[in-house]
């Protein structure tokens, strides 16, 4: 596991999310209302959908292709159509950037 | 060709056929589908939840059931009687579907348990099992109108004008929908349910069948030991004798629109309707609207469709005009079932990526 830049911390709203493509790994790292960052796998377990198009809402973010929900801080699956977790990654702030460590 | 224009033998619209695997493989399953591009900022303010219009629609919505049936009964053996149960059975029989609709989404409310609360007391009046379908409804986003993968194809080639026409009464399809109904609550389910349902919740969906079936029953013996039609006339007749309204806006959603394209412009249609009919489908007219970005919610679609509309084609200008131009292909569809309308993209629009369209989708006998 290594930490990896991703972006500037204005570049994520609060409450919201971005895609992060490391690699041929994709990503979803998010900003809660809070200022809090988090990051988890870039893909619903669903259906291979990227996250980052969904709507982050409290602590959940809703998948944009069948409303699945997921819990994206501890990566529980919340709402059918998903039945599998997701899987979460540490994420900081160091100074102005987000980090996240795959 | 494309296949808006070729020609072709009768299909299997089953979900275990031969045409699912022809879908998996010509990359029409679970494919990535054409949206129209919208700003993430605006985006998100058309998602935004909010259980306001949800709140005021489903009190007013259970007011008036609460309403139109009491005064039903009270007035039974008078004309009023007929009146007010021809009213009840409309928000009950044909309501029903857009309130399964969204709170099956999860968009109609911002609170979840009302979304859920909602959505079970509408799947029973809709005869749906609410677990078999939720899953179904997503396999229809995932695949919508693909031969073989999409479960909730409503007309199928080539159209049988007379059961188009039955389901106006509920006929065949509320007797279907028991059956399934019955089959479920018997620990079984079909092969297409088997098809999309996950192990995991296949037994919620057995549960929630014997719920259901244990009303009905119990619904027919209240009917039997008070001998009175009035019973039924409440559960379950409605989906019936009331849901004319439902299939009346059901059949435009795609009636007459492509098969096995990979962009809901070209097999979905939008229609401007009257506020009462609006009100009732639950704004499921901007049905291009909604495929495209099914996380808007219901009372956000009007806003939606006013911000993308440049690139959809020209929405119906009613219900008549939607009506005229599908039955025009309906009945050119028994000669020549490849045929579908084409709708006309304004100058404005994105392209139609014609290289997901332009697939060749002939089956044998073409
Ligand atoms: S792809 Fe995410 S809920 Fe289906």
């Amino acid at each position: 596991m290594a930490w990896v830049d991703v972006c500037a911390v204005d570049d994520i709203e609060e409450e919201d999310v971005i895609r992060f493509d490391h690699g041929e790994r994709t990503f979803a790292v998010y900003r809660s209302l809070e200022g809090d960052v988090f990051a988890t796998d870039g893909l619903c377990t669903h259906e291979q959908v990227h996250l980052a198009g969904g709507l982050v809402m409290d602590e959940t973010i809703e998948c944009p292709k069948h409303n699945g929900r997921f819990n994206y801080q501890t990566g529980a699956a919340l709402r059918a159509p998903v039945c599998e977790a997701l899987r979460t990654y540490p994420a900081r702030v160091s100074g102005d950037r987000i980090e996240i460590d795959i | 060709m494309t296949v808006m224009d070729q020609t072709f033998a009768d299909r299997d619209y089953s979900l275990t056929g031969p045409e699912s695997d022809a879908a998996v493989a010509k990359g029409l399953a679970s494919a990535d589908w054409y949206h129209s591009d919208v700003p993430r900022k605006e985006m998100k303010a058309l998602m935004r939840r909010s259980d306001a219009a949800a709140d005021r629609d489903t009190v007013l919505w259970i007011g008036l059931l609460v309403l139109t049936g009491c005064l039903g009964v009270l007035l039974w053996g008078t004309g009023w009687a007929v009146l007010f149960f021809a009213a009840y059975g409309v928000l009950y029989g044909s309501a029903c579907d857009s309130r399964w609709h969204e709170c099956g989404h999860g968009t109609a409310f911002k609170t979840e348990w009302k979304n859920d609360a909602v959505y079970h007391i509408a799947s029973f009046m809709v005869m749906r099992n609410p677990i078999a379908w939720r899953w179904s409804h997503a396999r229809h986003h995932t695949d919508t109108i693909i031969v073989g993968r999409d479960p909730e194809i409503a007309v199928m080639r080539p159209p049988d004008m007379v059961k188009l026409v039955l389901k106006f009464v509920g006929l065949p399809d509320a007797y279907f929908d028991l059956k399934r109904l019955g089959v479920n609550a018997l620990g079984r389910l079909t092969a297409d349910e088997l098809e999309f349902i996950p192990e995991s919740e296949r037994g919620k969906a057995v549960y929630w069948a014997r719920v259901h079936v244990g009303i009905y029953v119990a619904t027919v013996v209240v009917a039997l030991v008070t001998w009175s039609w009035a019973p039924l006339l409440l559960i379950g007749g409605p989906r019936i004798y009331g849901c004319w309204h439902m299939v009346l806006m059901g059949l435009m959603q795609h009636g007459g629109m492509a098969e096995d394209v990979l962009d809901h412009r070209l097999n979905s249609r939008t229609v401007l309707i009257n506020p009462v009919s609006r009100w009732l489908y639950w704004n499921m007219n901007y049905h291009v609207e909604h495929h495209m970005f099914p996380m808007v919610p219901y009372h956000a679609l009007p806003a939606l469709h006013a911000r993308i509309k440049g690139d959809l084609p020209a929405p119906d200008r009613s219900i008549v005009a939607a009506y005229r131009a599908m039955i025009g292909a309906l009945l050119r569809q028994q000669r020549e079932p490849g045929y579908a309308i084409r709708p006309v993209l304004p100058a404005t629009a994105r392209a139609f990526r014609e290289d997901l369209h332009d697939l060749d989708v002939a089956r044998g006998g073409a």
